[in-house]
């Protein structure tokens, strides 16, 4: 059974009874949850899903071997309410490809679940995993037809044989640009300076992703709807990991 | 007739404002400031080479940003108002100086709108800067204005160190202003730098083609 990788929030006791849960019940949890998801989307309403626009702050880097890609954890409705603290906006369309979105979370769960199909659709015809700028033209093109009613932008980050570590952007209107290192999300404007400084081509993981960490860390301490904490995945042709860095984890500078 | 076929250029009937970036900051000894040259109008630049920095007294600099005819007239002002003030010794107060900027500013708030750092050495307190937004008077280690200043804000913030050389703080201004001339559409030039220490006050310009290069360059 497949399930759904995009973020759901669920309610404090909810996490809680997962975490107490093991082997068999906690597949069922998920497949409740995920149910329920459904049942949902079914309904086209969103209201239920909390997060219903993300100012936000993300961010993909370029590295030697593979591709960072980061975002805060923040989600709000309006400019004063956090209606999500720990919500991730990393999501997975392939084995080696993540997404992150910047703008409607609804607009861009929509866009990411057609994605995802299309692109899993498309490797089996293909008969070989897809190539980033595959999954990045899947997104181009959802972007770029439906200019009016959509309201988010990509960025598209993975790995693949033919090119290897690849990033892309789609921004709001449906260009598609390849970039090194790219930002975006309201947050991102306090980072321009900071990453046009500090990126250097083909820098190791471990410089990756203190670059990646300093510059999330720095745009959150400036705008007030990116926020939480750090969540970065680290796409590489052997692996792909999840790494969380909790808020009293983060970088400190100089007035803090 | 004419006017049909030649409408008047938007930029005449735009407000002038300096669109910038400035920046000061504190060193041992001293204060560093910067800023931009760009002055648009609307879309158009109307002068590329304006030095946004400009003198209140021998060792008290202020650096403009917004509306240019409020700043500038702002910042004349309290030129004048120094002037008058009798000192027993020879330098006023940089405070002082932020003072007058700040009441202008506070008094005038709806119908200013300029944003001044005021930065200088005087005896008493070495070096300071002082940003006046909007009739705030606040001390700050360094202080960072104008459209530009959003894009290095996380750059400042990371890179700023305490008691820093003259040197290392030069090159710390000339780093932001290259930094945010190069994302912001408002801010352009050349870059004005002018140091104040015991010793006086020394102006530079760092030209185009001499700012430092980043990556993408």
């Amino acid at each position: 059974m497949r399930l759904a990788n995009t973020s759901v929030a669920v309610s404090d006791e909810r996490a809680h009874t997962a975490q107490s849960l093991s082997g068999d019940a906690y597949a069922t949890f998920i497949h409740d949850l995920y149910v329920e998801f459904l049942i949902m989307d079914s309904h086209h309403s969103y209201s239920q899903v909390k997060g219903v626009s993300t100012g936000t702050t993300i961010l993909a880097v370029k590295f030697n071997g593979g591709v960072i890609i980061g975002s805060d954890s923040r989600a709000s409705m309006g400019e004063s309410y956090v209606s999500s603290k720990t919500i991730n906006k990393l999501i997975q369309v392939h084995d080696r490809i993540f997404c992150c979105i910047a703008g409607s979370l609804a607009d861009a769960q929509a866009v990411t679940k057609m994605a995802k199909f299309q692109l899993s659709f498309h490797s089996i015809q293909m008969e070989s995993p897809p190539l980033v700028k595959a999954a990045a033209s899947i997104m181009r093109e959802l972007c770029y037809n439906n200019k009016e009613e959509l309201q988010a932008g990509f960025i598209t980050a993975g790995w693949d044989r033919k090119k290897g570590p690849q990033i892309y952007v789609v921004s709001l209107g449906g260009m598609l640009l390849s970039q090194p290192y790219t930002i975006g999300g309201s947050g991102s404007t306090y980072i321009y300076g900071y990453v046009d400084a500090k990126f250097k081509p083909d820098m190791s993981l471990e410089e990756a992703t203190q670059f990646s960490t300093n510059a999330l860390a720095l745009a959150m301490g400036r705008d007030n709807v990116s926020g939480g904490v750090v969540h970065l995945v680290v796409i590489t042709e052997a692996e792909v990991k999840h790494v969380v860095v909790p808020g009293n984890k983060l970088p400190k500078f100089h007035d803090e | 007739m004419s006017e049909e076929l030649f409408p008047e250029p938007e930029w005449l009937s735009e407000e002038v404002k300096t669109g910038t970036t400035i920046i000061a900051v504190t060193f041992d000894g001293g204060v560093v400031l910067g800023s931009d040259s760009r002055v648009s109008a609307g879309e158009s630049v109307v002068n590329r080479v304006m030095n946004k920095l400009s003198p209140l007294h021998d060792k008290i600099y202020c650096a403009l940003s917004g509306s240019a005819a409020d700043a500038q007239t702002i910042a004349e002002i309290v030129n004048y108002q120094l002037d008058c003030i009798k000192h027993e010794e020879d330098d006023p107060l940089v405070c002082s100086a932020a003072t007058l900027v700040k009441n202008i500013s506070y008094k005038y708030k709806e119908e200013l709108s300029a944003h001044l750092i005021v930065a200088g050495w005087d005896r008493k307190k070495g070096g300071q800067v002082y940003a006046t937004l909007n009739g705030l008077l606040s001390r700050q280690p360094f202080a960072i204005g104008g459209s530009g200043s959003f894009y290095i804000n996380g750059f400042v913030d990371a890179e700023y160190r305490k008691n820093m050389t003259k040197r290392e703080s030069q090159e710390f201004v000339v780093n932001a202003l290259t930094l945010a001339m190069g994302r912001d559409g408002s801010s352009g030039g050349v870059a004005y730098v002018v140091t104040i220490d015991k010793d006086g006050a020394e102006e530079k310009c760092v030209l185009g083609n001499e700012l430092p290069k980043f990556f993408d360059e």
